[in-house]
């Protein structure tokens, strides 16, 4: 059995995916735990020039199938490349980013190779004492979390949530990079692309959205939105509102938050210039985490946010937005 | 044209709660529904067959009170339902569960499959990809609209990615993975409840039924590579922290916390 | 005595909540505000087979039964008064006795369409100087060769504006009193009938209580329901099931008031606590739940015996009373529970308490409940 860690990095259209360089950064953590290498697979058409950067991250060795076939992602072509070249390599540990696409191709090959699969995992660690692959994920909607083994079956499988494992800074390193060749006949390609699209999914319904900032009286008027509508964007979120600015028809009725409203339970709640009367508390107070900015020390609101700012949302969601654009984001 | 459904039976996460003494679940009174996804997969199913005709049947592992989910779908609507229940499945992890649903529908025969993209319980978003893979058929995972083509003999899918959407044409046998976004599930109707007890049979399928499309090494506890080693819950929500701070650091505060929370 | 529902009971009432609660409840404030009959919801209610569910599938219905019509009626009432009386009118008080004393062609041509819910029924019972002294009816009915000619103006007729058919009671033979009244199915369309102003009303604004007004008004012999002079037995035993409706709507509004009630309470902070944990509170609502259970359980036990074919009369009276007045009170003392904001109009639950009131006067008073019953304990 190996003792390596092998990462299946996502490119689309020529360009790594963050995720892939996050669980290179892991991947490398694991690997000399364990005293394995780490191996990365690059998948694509014309991405030989890739390799380097995977390798700069901490990669020890990069395996990468290059084929017309595998332009853009298909499942079936992926699934036979990476099912070949983990066959080849015999890993101890396949890590792959939870994103639609890993989310489609992860199971297929868990199920080719005849092993276990981890999915959306937000900790990987190996038990010191045991030598597990402890695989932690959040379950039942968030409320618990998971540690998932693989006892018999290799290697172990996990798929990763984006954002969560932290990329190594990239800097010059050598190492191994191979081209893997797989023999492709035209009945891989068992579906047709009709059309690619560039476009992000907008979410409508404020109680499906990840992330909610919402807007109070405070506001002062429509146009105060605009940042607030922006600190969303950039956070794949919505906007919401209390009833007070929906009334005042700062905003729409169906983004109205409350008792008269909509009960939401986001990731994150943002509440500007939002006092926290009871009508509105009740609707949202389920939040994972609640961030409250009002200028008013005493607001009820700060009862029941997890982080409090006394302050002017009219200073600092500007500042806040021009920070996070700064970030890369 | 045979179209499956396959559902599961999951406990409404929204209405769980956590005991904030003890930090454990309270899972009482929590009521059991079918998983919203398989909903929009039923309703998928369903539009599908107003259409253009089709014979819809809807499957689910589990156990024997999961029989009021497949009810639902017949009071939806649905033609006929199966449920593959025995004790020797229990445990399964979503390789055994995707084997044994594999096995059955094999067995019962299908020109297309639809499952939810995931389940609000598990979140996983794994057995219908596995399905697929055991069957040997292709998948469009992530529908968010489905168009039957003329001859019945394949569809154009919507493929939701974050960045991006595919038109993919996708042929028959076939199985599709669905958002909710895809549609708004109909109600079930007062004659379909009636006719859900009194005319329609829930049939269900014990190993022995499907012992031929599935090895017994392949089912059950046994057959799962994986193990929960062990499950907890998230430290009680600590009290929040108050800030009367200059606006930069209020600004890093909230960095700081967003990225604690991965949403940076 | 076995007091679980049967699984197929179970599915429907979810079937009755989710809709409720997904498609009744978003708009009931509106319904309210506007007093405008929600066609969009009644076509709803149409295509999930809400509007003929006791009937037999062969004329269009949902073939399940009264204790089914029950909990449908409840479950709307817990968020919208008006659309749990428009299902509730539309069933018992038309499609009902068409179904009970209709020809093979009334049911083919009528109980069809009512059933499925392309037509909205009413009835017509109450003029101004008949209400629950019903015998003294004015509206006439007179045999002119194929037809009847109806002459007469009845009040406060619930779905009037929305209603495609009508049940309408007239006289035909003054000179022998109830045994004169005759019952007849009026289309909105035929000759000399029309559908009179909309009262405005405290309560239940949304279900377009109207006069009916017919002069002149040619309806065929063949519209004739039961026998000449047996429209008064008709009347009377359409009620007995139409408080079965009530009894239900009465219940629904009642347990819909505590239930935004419990969730008003426990967010709801004075003197550093949530008022859920003051010991009134506590009481009232434990006193009030109690009350809405057993309400509940005369409804139920009604609609039973509804089912079961045995006579069911007195039980409906003891439901319609025990649970409209419980209606009444229950939603007063939990608009009390809610404060000054119980009075907002932003919180349901003054609507509420507005729609209650009428369940103690339509469809006969408490008083003749009370008289219902006292005549079949053989007090008189």
């Amino acid at each position: 059995m190996g003792k390596d860690i092998l990462v299946f990095c996502e490119q689309r259209d020529g360009v790594l995916q963050k995720v892939s360089l996050e669980l290179i950064g892991k991947g490398r953590e694991l690997a000399d735990n364990q005293g394995g290498g780490l191996v990365a697979l690059l998948l694509g058409s014309g991405i030989a020039g890739l390799a380097q950067t995977l390798i700069n991250h901490g990669a020890d060795h990069v395996i990468y199938v290059d084929d017309a076939i595998l332009a853009d992602y298909m499942t079936e072509p992926y699934t036979k490349a990476a099912a070949a070249v983990i066959k080849d390599t015999n890993p101890d540990i396949v890590l792959i980013g939870a994103t639609s696409i890993g989310r489609d191709l992860a199971p297929r090959i868990a199920a080719r190779i005849e092993t276990g699969l981890t999915a959306d995992c937000t900790s990987l660690v190996i038990d010191e004492e045991t030598g597990e692959f402890w695989m932690t994920r959040p379950a039942f909607g968030g409320n618990i979390m998971a540690t998932i083994i693989c006892p018999e079956h290799r290697p172990q499988m996990a798929t990763v949530r984006p954002g969560v494992m932290v990329a190594l800074d990239e800097k010059p390193r050598t190492g191994e990079i191979n081209k893997f060749h797989v023999k492709f006949d035209v009945a891989d390609a068992n579906v047709e692309i009709l059309q690619t699209v560039m476009a992000t999914k907008k979410t409508k319904d404020i109680t499906e959205a990840k992330v909610l900032v919402s807007g109070g009286r405070g506001v002062g008027k429509s146009e105060n939105f605009a940042p607030l509508k922006e600190l969303a964007d950039l956070l794949g979120g919505q906007i919401s509102a209390s009833r007070a600015s929906v009334d005042a028809g700062y905003a729409e009725k169906d983004r109205q938050v409350g008792q008269t409203g909509k009960t939401v339970r986001p990731d994150v709640y943002f509440a500007c210039g939002i006092s926290g009367a009871i009508q509105h508390v009740a609707g949202m107070e389920e939040s994972e985490l609640i961030i409250a900015i009002n200028k008013n020390p005493e607001a009820p609101i700060f009862e029941v946010a997890d982080v409090g700012i006394v302050g002017d949302m009219h200073k600092i969601l500007p500042k806040l937005v021009a920070q996070l654009r700064r970030g890369g984001l | 044209m045979k179209i499956f459904v396959c559902i599961k039976q999951v406990p409404d996460t929204n209405e769980v709660k956590l005991n904030p003494e003890t930090g454990t679940l309270i899972r009482d009174g929590v009521p059991s529904i079918i998983n919203p996804d398989d909903l929009c997969g039923i309703e998928a199913a369903l539009s599908i067959k107003d259409q253009c005709g089709a014979h819809v049947s809807v499957i689910t592992m589990g156990p024997p009170q999961a029989d009021v989910a497949l009810r639902e779908a017949l009071a939806m609507g649905c033609d006929e339902a199966f449920l593959v229940s025995d004790r020797v499945f229990g445990g399964a992890d979503t390789w055994a569960t995707s084997k044994t649903l594999a096995g059955a529908l094999q067995m019962l025969g299908y020109d297309l499959i639809i499952t939810g993209r995931q389940a609000i319980d598990g979140d996983t978003a794994q057995v219908g990809p596995q399905i697929a893979e055991h069957l040997g058929i292709p998948q469009v995972t992530y529908a968010e609209e489905i168009t039957m083509e003329p001859g019945q003999d394949a569809m154009v899918v919507k493929r939701q990615y974050e960045d991006r959407y595919q038109m993919i044409k996708i042929k028959l046998p076939a199985l599709v993975t669905v958002l909710s976004s895809l549609n708004t599930p109909r109600y079930m109707s007062v004659g379909g409840v009636v006719g859900a007890y009194d005319d329609k049979a829930v049939r269900v399928l014990t190993y022995e039924d499907i012992q031929d499309f599935v090895a017994q090494k392949d089912i059950g506890l046994k057959g799962s590579p994986t193990r929960v080693k062990k499950s907890f819950t998230k430290t009680a929500k600590a009290k929040g922290t108050l800030h009367e701070v200059p606006d930069d650091d209020a600004v890093r505060i909230i960095i700081d916390k967003l990225k604690e929370k991965y949403v940076l | 005595m076995d007091f679980s529902l049967s699984k197929k009971h179970i599915l429907l009432q979810e079937l009755f909540r989710k809709f409720a609660v997904n498609e009744v409840k978003p708009i009931a404030a509106e319904v309210d505000e506007k007093e405008e009959f929600p066609y969009a919801t009644a076509e709803k209610l149409a295509k999930y087979g809400f509007l003929g569910i006791p009937y037999p599938h062969e004329f269009g219905g949902g073939a399940a039964d009264n204790l089914a019509y029950a909990m449908c009626v409840e479950e709307i009432s817990k968020v919208c008064g008006a659309t749990g009386v428009i299902v509730s009118a539309h069933t018992s008080l038309c499609a009902e006795p068409i179904y009970e004393n209709g020809t093979s062609y009334q049911k083919e041509k009528y109980l069809t369409k009512l059933a499925s819910g392309q037509w909205i029924g009413a009835f017509a019972l109450t003029e101004a100087g008949a209400g629950t002294d019903a015998a003294m009816q004015q509206t006439t009915a007179v045999a002119d060769g194929d037809n009847y000619i109806l002459n007469g103006t009845k009040i406060f007729i619930t779905n009037a504006e929305a209603a495609h058919v009508y049940i309408i009671i007239a006289m035909t033979d003054k000179s022998k009193g109830t045994r004169g009244c005759s019952a007849f199915i009026v289309e909105k369309d035929m000759p000399g009938f029309s559908v009179g102003k909309q009262e405005k009303k405290m309560g239940i604004r949304g279900s377009a209580t109207c006069e009916l007004i017919m002069e002149d008004c040619i309806v065929p012999k063949a519209n004739l329901l039961g026998k000449e002079g047996q429209g008064f037995k008709i009347a009377m035993k359409t009620l007995d099931g139409g408080r079965i409706g009530i009894a239900s709507q009465a219940l629904g509004i009642a347990q819909g008031a505590i239930d935004i009630t419990v969730d008003y309470v426990k967010e709801r902070k004075q003197f550093g606590r949530r008022i859920s944990q003051f010991q009134n509170t506590q009481f009232q609502l434990a006193d009030m739940q109690t009350t809405v259970d057993a309400a509940r359980l005369l409804t139920y036990r009604a609609a039973f015996l509804k089912d079961r074919g045995e006579n069911y009369s007195k039980h409906a009276a003891m439901a319609k009373l025990f649970a409209s007045e419980a209606a009444s009170d229950i939603t007063r003392r939990c608009l009390q529970l809610h404060g000054g904001y119980g009075y907002i109009r932003e919180y349901a639950i003054e609507r509420m308490m507005r729609d209650a009131k009428i369940t103690e006067i339509y469809e006969g008073t408490s008083e003749v409940q009370k008289m219902v019953i006292a005549a079949s304990m053989g007090v008189n």
